[in-house]
């Protein structure tokens, strides 16, 4: 059975290349701190594995990661000089592969859904899936990726073989500290989680409701579920919370509402919610990061516009279809 | 009721503009600290956390392909061929691509897109490149609302396609949430299906906003073509 803990491991071994990359970096005047940045990152990612199958004290992983959290407070990692080809080199570069530039990046999605589609349901011969279950996604990208690697140098066949790694990095650096804050703000859903904040912002919407008002239930379960999924940046995050404060006693109970309507519907709200915040770090301020723009909030500001008449049609659609 | 605090920790961080990591780290050991638990617990919370979640930072292995093949010139070949195509603008060409990321991931491939297999390398190359043959060499408030408006109709797309999808985290998350709370029985099925009249809302509206972004970008140009006129004066 092919494994998503290979995957993990192959993110480890890149990250660990980037430090040691960085540690020799003189032109990075920050390489220390920034390979230290990578480095622990890498051996956490590896350390990962044997925290999930308990077989590691965690702790040890949560100071490593408050170790980074510092790290990146301080400023690190930083960028060094970028060593790539000039803008006039490209354009000699792009007449003379033309759209075979673009087969690399169309392995990627190709592989990816042959993946996700097909082999996710291939069996092998003793009745166990080809892939992890529920992890075929991942598998995919990571297959994809080296596939595409591999197309990519038999194609442009760079000088060394460590090009793709310097500009691996070269985009990484970038991204900087940004690319594990959204895994910081999945660690920070688990700890609110045991720690009652849900419980408690339940308890606080309890109070807000008209009692025998259909259409405001209604509102205040889609509006509650965005603004929470706001603050959490995880609809996943606001979805138990505010299904039992209010899903599921006063719609579903009281006002009999359809649960299939009721509970898509207001996930479908909290998704509104993620569109606006900056807690939703992997799909709003990574993007920002990617596409080095100056304001990281950029993203967002093109999605408010959306999400707010969005959450309006969400509230109709459940109080129209539901009830 | 004050755990609550832990959220305040993270709106007056965010809005303070302290490093997120920072403000998310203290954010979890106020919880943890308000909500009882040992520091050896909060540490502990930290490790699973972070170790059960690995899944999201997997996006960077294909970091080295995609630097690999824009060193060789992706972005100028993708902004080269948009330009042969007149009829294409930046938001209609957004439109399009908005239209295929809900589309795919609607029958589960959300692999397809996302900002580093696909906004950066292929749609915000050629967005750009529509809108220099339009405009010349772009502005910075233009390059930016183009990477903004990039970067939302992956998003947009994503998220209002995926959920019509029956093996997606969000629908299995909400039928083992209530079968197991509530016990009910509900079929992943029925909740794709009530995600359709939300996913084709999304896709009206963000895909109106899309269309309606070259006109934004026509006013932008224009106006900054009247201030560099004023300023040459």
């Amino acid at each position: 059975m092919i494994k998503v803990e290979w995957f993990y491991w192959l993110c480890g071994i890149f990250f660990v290349l980037i430090a040691l990359q960085v540690l020799n970096d003189r032109s990075n005047a920050k390489r220390l701190g920034s390979a230290a940045f990578w480095g622990i990152l890498g051996v956490s990612f590896g350390y990962g594995t044997f925290v999930v199958n308990k077989q590691a004290p965690a702790w040890l992983l949560g100071i490593a990661v408050i170790g980074l959290a510092v790290l990146a407070g301080s400023g690190f990692p930083g960028k060094g000089e970028e060593r790539t080809t000039t803008p006039a080199e490209r354009v000699h570069f792009a007449d003379r592969f033309g759209n075979k530039l673009f087969l690399p990046a169309l392995v990627i999605p190709v592989v990816a859904a042959i993946f996700g589609a097909w082999l996710a349901k291939v069996k092998l011969g003793d009745g166990k899936l080809l892939l992890q279950t529920g992890s075929a996604t991942i598998i995919g990208l990571g297959v994809a990726s080296i596939l595409a690697l591999i197309v990519g140098m038999a194609l442009l066949r760079p000088k060394s073989p460590a090009v793709p790694l310097h500009e691996g990095r070269r985009l990484l650096e970038h991204i900087g500290w940004a690319a594990i804050l959204p895994q910081m703000l999945a660690t920070l859903g688990l700890l609110f989680n045991t720690s009652g904040v849900g419980k408690a912002v339940g308890r606080v919407t309890d109070h807000l409701i008209p009692k025998g008002s259909l259409i405001a239930a209604v509102a205040l379960y889609c509006v509650g579920m965005a603004i929470f999924t706001i603050i959490m940046g995880n609809a996943f995050a606001a979805f138990p919370v505010m299904t039992a404060a209010i899903g599921w006693p006063l719609l579903v109970q009281q006002f009999h509402g359809t649960p299939a309507v009721v509970f898509a519907v207001g996930m479908l709200a909290g998704f509104c919610g993620t569109l606006c915040t900056p807690m939703a770090a992997n799909f709003n301020l990574v993007p920002a990061a990617l596409l080095e723009m100056k304001d990281q909030y950029g993203p967002i500001k093109a999605q408010i516009p959306t999400a707010i008449p969005l959450l309006g049609c969400n509230i109709l659609i459940m109080y129209f279809f539901a009830f | 009721m004050w755990v609550l605090l832990a959220i305040a920790v993270v709106v007056v961080g965010f809005a303070l503009r302290i490093n997120s990591m920072l403000v998310v780290t203290a954010a979890g050991i106020v919880a943890g600290l308000i909500g009882g638990l040992s520091p050896v617990k909060i540490l502990n919370a930290f490790g699973d956390g972070f170790a059960s979640s690995r899944s999201v930072t997997v996006f960077i292995v294909t970091l080295p392909v995609i630097g690999l093949i824009e060193r060789y010139g992706l972005q100028h070949q993708a902004r080269k061929l948009i330009s042969k195509l007149k009829v294409v603008t930046t938001g209609r060409l957004l439109a399009i691509y908005l239209l295929i990321r809900q589309g795919t991931a609607a029958l589960g491939l959300t692999s397809i897109g996302g900002p580093a297999q696909a906004v950066r390398p292929l749609i915000h190359p050629m967005a750009a490149g529509a809108a220099e043959r339009r405009y010349g060499k772009l502005p910075e408030k233009l390059q930016e609302k183009i990477k903004g408006f990039a970067a939302s109709a992956d998003t947009v797309g994503l998220f209002f396609g995926e959920d019509i999808f029956v093996a997606i985290g969000s629908i299995l998350l909400i039928t083992g949430f209530v079968d197991a709370t509530y016990g009910l029985h509900l079929e992943a099925i029925d909740i794709a299906l009530w995600a359709i009249p939300t996913g084709i809302c999304a896709l009206l509206i963000h895909g109106t906003r899309l269309l309606l972004l070259d006109r934004q970008l026509d006013k932008l140009a224009a106006a900054d073509r009247a201030a560099a006129k004023e300023a040459t004066r």
